[in-house]
């Protein structure tokens, strides 16, 4: 029998190019806010576990050096992996120490520091997260490339168009343009969007996520140690998560991730979820929009949308606040940013202050059902994670 | 970035030159890159199976933005080619991206792939390229 799970706190740092601090730096300023949050101190804190995929940054040990500079030794800690997914990774390590009975207040800490390199060496690096041999060494595919993929193939089938997809990014970076942590906070066009140039045909600069420095923590706690702490715990109602193949070449078809799939249809037995009409249980989902193609990927990957149909949720608008289903709302990784380890972690922190009706004016969803979800990639579906959160336990 | 390259013994792949997969002799499931074992059924008896030079262009894309390797081929075109009973991702070669097309017939090609300059190697290996 596992024990329920509570959000406690929560911290995200200024999201952008943070080349004024150092990892740990970074990530203290998240954990300090998370801490803020909660009330408590590195001393309440019995483990973390920090999510970082590094290979850009210099450190080699960031659980350690992070884990220092908070004040949590000799508290263990280890650091995860799940490349953009590594967050998500994280919390879910965590949410099991407390499940399991092992520890009643854990920390999930995402830092990221991309741009200690410079941006050809970052594109290269992601663009080994997949079968390293058989379709980089030897291709030079990139990360968008992997995507553009998605994307013609899911264009062609179903008709969707470039000014579809360039719709997600004017939404994200509106609501973007609404968060004080985000790296863009400017509103964009379609126009500006469609004469954005080509990155990886058909996505162009305004359908990708940048490069961006950031970290997020998360304080966790068991159901009895969460009543001490607060009054309005944010509970982890079910984390479904599944793996994909590293090859491409292996993938049965281009319209969809299926890690996403099977991580949605795990998290929604658990939690309960109708899987054939989820967005009645959900107020708010933040979704993992690192290409434009991928958010609308995520709406039919989730449920949200029949397989194909997912471009008429954003050409109508309805992924908006007053939509049937507002994603996003803190700018997505768009245009919030996407540091890889941090975002994961982000997005439990960004979906416990809609919870708790804490956002920023004008990116507040209503909140009437008291459930939201995450959606949260690792590579081009190499895995998957979703999570759920709800104001009842 | 500097190129670091993959150790040399993964260049005697043989693999790498001649499009060589692995049909498991059990289920009858064509693997490329080859395995030694089948991931579906188990069995560690396969055998090799050459796939044919000619196939089919699934998907592509083409790259304006591209790794420090490969900035001399700019724009990258890549593909996925269904090779008979498998699929392979590659380099598209020899053609023009406006004019290529999903379901184009497309045949296999041996080409540079990447030199490295500061040892001089020149690296070899398979592209594909539109059938005339």
């Amino acid at each position: 029998m596992t024990r329920k799970v509570a959000v406690v706190g929560v911290g995200v740092s200024k999201f952008g190019n943070r080349t004024d601090v150092s990892l740990p730096e970074l990530a203290w300023e998240a954990v300090k806010e998370a801490f803020d949050d909660a009330r408590l101190g590195p001393e309440d804190v019995q483990g973390f576990v920090v999510g970082n995929m590094g290979g850009w940054s210099s450190e080699a040990l960031p659980a350690v050096v992070v884990g220092e500079y908070c004040g949590l030794v000799p508290k263990s800690g280890i650091r995860v992996e799940a490349a953009c997914a590594t967050g998500s990774a994280a919390v879910r390590t965590a949410y099991h120490m407390i499940a399991s009975g092992e520890a009643d207040i854990v920390m999930a800490i995402g830092v990221e520091k991309m741009n200690e390199s410079p941006t050809p060496t970052v594109v290269e690096f992601i663009g080994r997260a997949g079968n390293y041999f058989w379709e980089f060494e030897n291709f030079g595919l990139t990360f968008p490339g992997y995507y553009a993929l998605y994307a013609t193939a899911y264009m062609q089938r179903y008709g969707a168009t470039e000014e579809d997809l360039c719709k997600v990014a004017v939404k994200n970076h509106y609501y973007g343009s609404l968060n004080p942590k985000a790296q863009f906070q400017r509103a964009i066009t379609v126009e500006e969007c469609l004469n954005s140039r080509y990155i990886a045909w058909p996505l162009k600069l305004y359908d990708s996520s940048p490069i961006t420095d950031g970290a997020a923590a998360v304080i966790l706690a068991s159901e009895e140690a969460a009543r001490k702490i607060t009054d309005t715990p944010v509970w982890i109602k079910a984390i479904g998560y599944a793996n994909g193949t590293a090859n491409l070449s292996k993938r049965p078809d281009f319209v969809g991730l299926e890690a996403a799939q099977v991580a949605a249809k795990m998290a929604y037995k658990k939690a309960g979820i109708d899987p054939e009409n989820p967005v009645k249980h959900f107020d708010v989902a933040e979704v993992h929009d690192c290409f434009t193609i991928a958010e609308i990927m995520a709406y039919e990957d989730l449920g949200f949308a029949k397989r194909g149909e997912g471009y008429k949720l954003i050409r109508e608008g309805q992924t908006y606040i007053g939509g049937v289903i507002p994603v996003n709302l803190d700018g997505g990784l768009k245009a919030k940013g996407h540091p890889i380890g941090a975002t994961g972690v982000s997005m439990v922190a960004e979906l416990t202050k809609q919870l708790r009706q804490q956002a920023e004016r004008g990116r507040q969803a209503t909140i009437k059902n008291g459930m939201a979800l995450a959606h949260n990639v690792g590579g081009t579906g190499h895995y998957a994670f979703v999570t759920i959160l709800g104001l009842s336990p | 970035m500097e190129h670091e390259s993959v150790p040399l013994y993964w260049r005697n792949i043989p693999a790498y030159y001649r499009l060589v997969a692995r049909r498991c002799k059990r289920c009858g499931e064509v693997y490329f890159p080859p395995v030694l074992k089948c991931p579906r059924c188990g069995s560690n008896e396969l055998e090799d199976v050459e796939l044919p030079q000619e196939g089919e262009l699934v998907e592509f894309t083409v790259l304006r933005s591209v790794p420090t390797d490969f900035l001399k081929q700019k724009p990258v075109i890549l593909g996925l080619v269904k090779l008979g009973p498998a699929k392979v991702l590659g380099q598209i070669v020899d053609a023009a991206p406006e004019k290529l097309k999903e379901g184009q017939r497309v045949e296999v090609a041996f080409r540079r792939v990447v030199v490295d300059g500061k040892y001089g190697l020149v690296m070899y290996g398979y592209k594909f390229r539109p059938r005339p």
